[in-house]
């Protein structure tokens, strides 16, 4: 038994997860993240295209208006995906986590005026639910006796675009590359480039896929932790950047702004893929409770 | 910038036959909002020959779904969704006497062969500005299916409204155009 990572039980009560959910979900569509942010002046610089430095150009004048006016960027405020990280040292009280998570996102979308998105059957009714739940929600047990809420908004302009396949091991390092070019490329200017690049390489279909969308969760630009992976992440910016894309699909320089990549061990026979494109509009907020 | 081209909605044959690909404009007057579910009813009530609750002949469409109006707010962010969704539906609509859409990324080749044959013209707005593009609506009313909620058709007064022609009536494309210039290939 590993004591170091025991701590003491402690309890929290479900209205905190309530609150700080409808605090972030305002905060989110209104506050671009700086890391954010930092990336895209920095390609307004970088761009050479006439109409791509236009859109940019655009796009930080919309994020300074949103932040200042606590507008919504964009008008596709998301469907809330949720990353819950809870500490198995904590005690949730006064309700279920997935009650409190979702009456979070109803009193967030209501009260920051903000667009109701989610349609209550995928095929059948595709009735609005008319308060943007349920949320996406993904629970972790972690060492620990706290809560650590990341909030993604997702938009479906870019979640369209996203692409999974189920590589040979055979096909190797090149494979990937291929790959991840090619679902960039097929997004084309639909997913409003310029994008963050969420990869998610190994475990099973379904883990390779949440890990492309956890990709999209950690600060922008931030490399890889392992070396490797980091300079891969860097040529495939490089390459993608010269697919000529551009902003808004106009033609120009900047195509992306991030690739990050997620990997997990994976089955002696396949080597999955997936990819998860964000908009430019990379919303993300965390709390820790 | 270049020079912008001012445009006052309802569009007229020759206004459309004089846009062409990467002329940016500023449109005035009446455009009509419908996305994904209203362009599924309006087409559906074409094939049954209903009538529909708007006159689309010579007007613009624009492919948007805003956020609610706070109080004192005509409209909340309003930016353009992706086009590519509604391609399924724009033949249709061409045929109608549509003349003009806004949104946003690439169309299929079937729309720009409906557009050169019903000389219709598409136009850009930049994805993801919705607070800036909120700013050019002047008057806001839902006129057609308000239970769809933020998919209801709205008619908008714009004022200024800023856009790139994307694809003219020619079938001149700058999602073609400009990516081609700035493909680097080694």
């Amino acid at each position: 038994m590993n004591h170091s990572t025991e701590t003491c039980m402690r309890e929290l009560s479900v209205d905190k997860i309530t609150e700080a959910v409808k605090r972030l979900c305002i905060e989110a569509a209104c506050d671009l993240p700086e890391d954010v942010e930092k990336l895209i002046r920095e390609a307004v610089d970088k761009e050479e295209s006439k109409f791509g430095k236009y859109s940019l150009e655009k796009i930080v004048k919309n994020v300074e208006l949103s932040r200042n006016e606590n507008a919504p960027m964009c008008q596709d405020t998301g469907i809330v995906v949720v990353f819950a990280e809870v500490g198995q040292d904590l005690r949730l009280v006064g309700g279920s986590l997935t009650d409190a998570i979702n009456e979070g996102v109803r009193q967030g979308y209501e009260e920051g005026y903000l667009r109701k998105s989610v349609v209550e059957d995928p095929v059948l009714n595709r009735k609005n639910t008319g308060d943007n739940t349920p949320a996406v929600i993904y629970t972790e047990l972690v060492p620990g006796n706290e809560i650590k809420l990341q909030i993604l908004p997702k938009g479906a302009g870019s979640e369209n675009m996203g692409a999974l396949k189920m590589l040979k091991p055979a096909e190797g390092l090149e494979g990937v590359k291929n790959f991840i070019i090619q679902a960039v490329t097929q997004a084309g200017g639909n997913p409003c480039p310029p994008v963050i690049v969420g990869v998610g390489i190994g475990g099973t279909m379904d883990k390779s896929t949440l890990l492309a969308k956890k990709a999209l969760a950690r600060h922008a630009g931030e490399p890889h932790a392992n070396p490797e992976y980091q300079a891969l992440e860097e040529e495939l910016l490089e390459e993608i950047n010269k697919l000529g894309i551009g902003p808004q699909g106009f033609g120009g320089k900047v195509t992306a702004l991030a690739v990050h990549i997620e990997t997990y061990p994976t089955h002696i026979a396949t080597m999955p893929v997936a990819v998860c494109l964000n908009c430019h509009a990379a919303r993300h907020k965390e709390v820790t409770l | 910038m270049s020079h912008v081209k001012k445009i006052v909605t309802p569009l007229t044959e020759e206004q459309v036959k004089g846009l062409q690909a990467g002329d940016q404009v500023s449109i005035s007057g009446v455009i009509y909002t419908a996305r994904d579910a209203a362009h599924k009813l309006l087409t559906e009530a074409i094939q049954t020959g209903e009538e529909l609750p708007v006159d689309f002949k010579g007007q613009i469409i624009y492919y948007a779904g805003p956020t609610p109006a706070k109080p004192g707010q005509v409209i909340g962010s309003c930016g353009p969704t992706t086009s590519g969704r509604m391609d399924a539906y724009s033949p249709t609509m061409m045929a109608q006497g549509l003349k003009g859409m806004i949104g946003k990324g690439p169309r299929s080749k079937e729309v720009v062969e409906s557009m050169k044959e019903n000389n219709v013209v598409y136009f850009a707005a930049i994805g993801g500005a919705a607070a800036l593009i909120a700013d050019s609506v002047k008057e806001a009313e839902v006129v057609a299916f308000d239970e769809l909620g933020p998919e209801a058709i709205r008619r908008l007064v714009v004022e200024d409204y800023p856009c790139i022609v994307a694809i003219d009536a020619q079938g001149n494309n700058l999602y073609e155009l400009g990516v081609e210039q700035y493909k680097v290939t080694d």
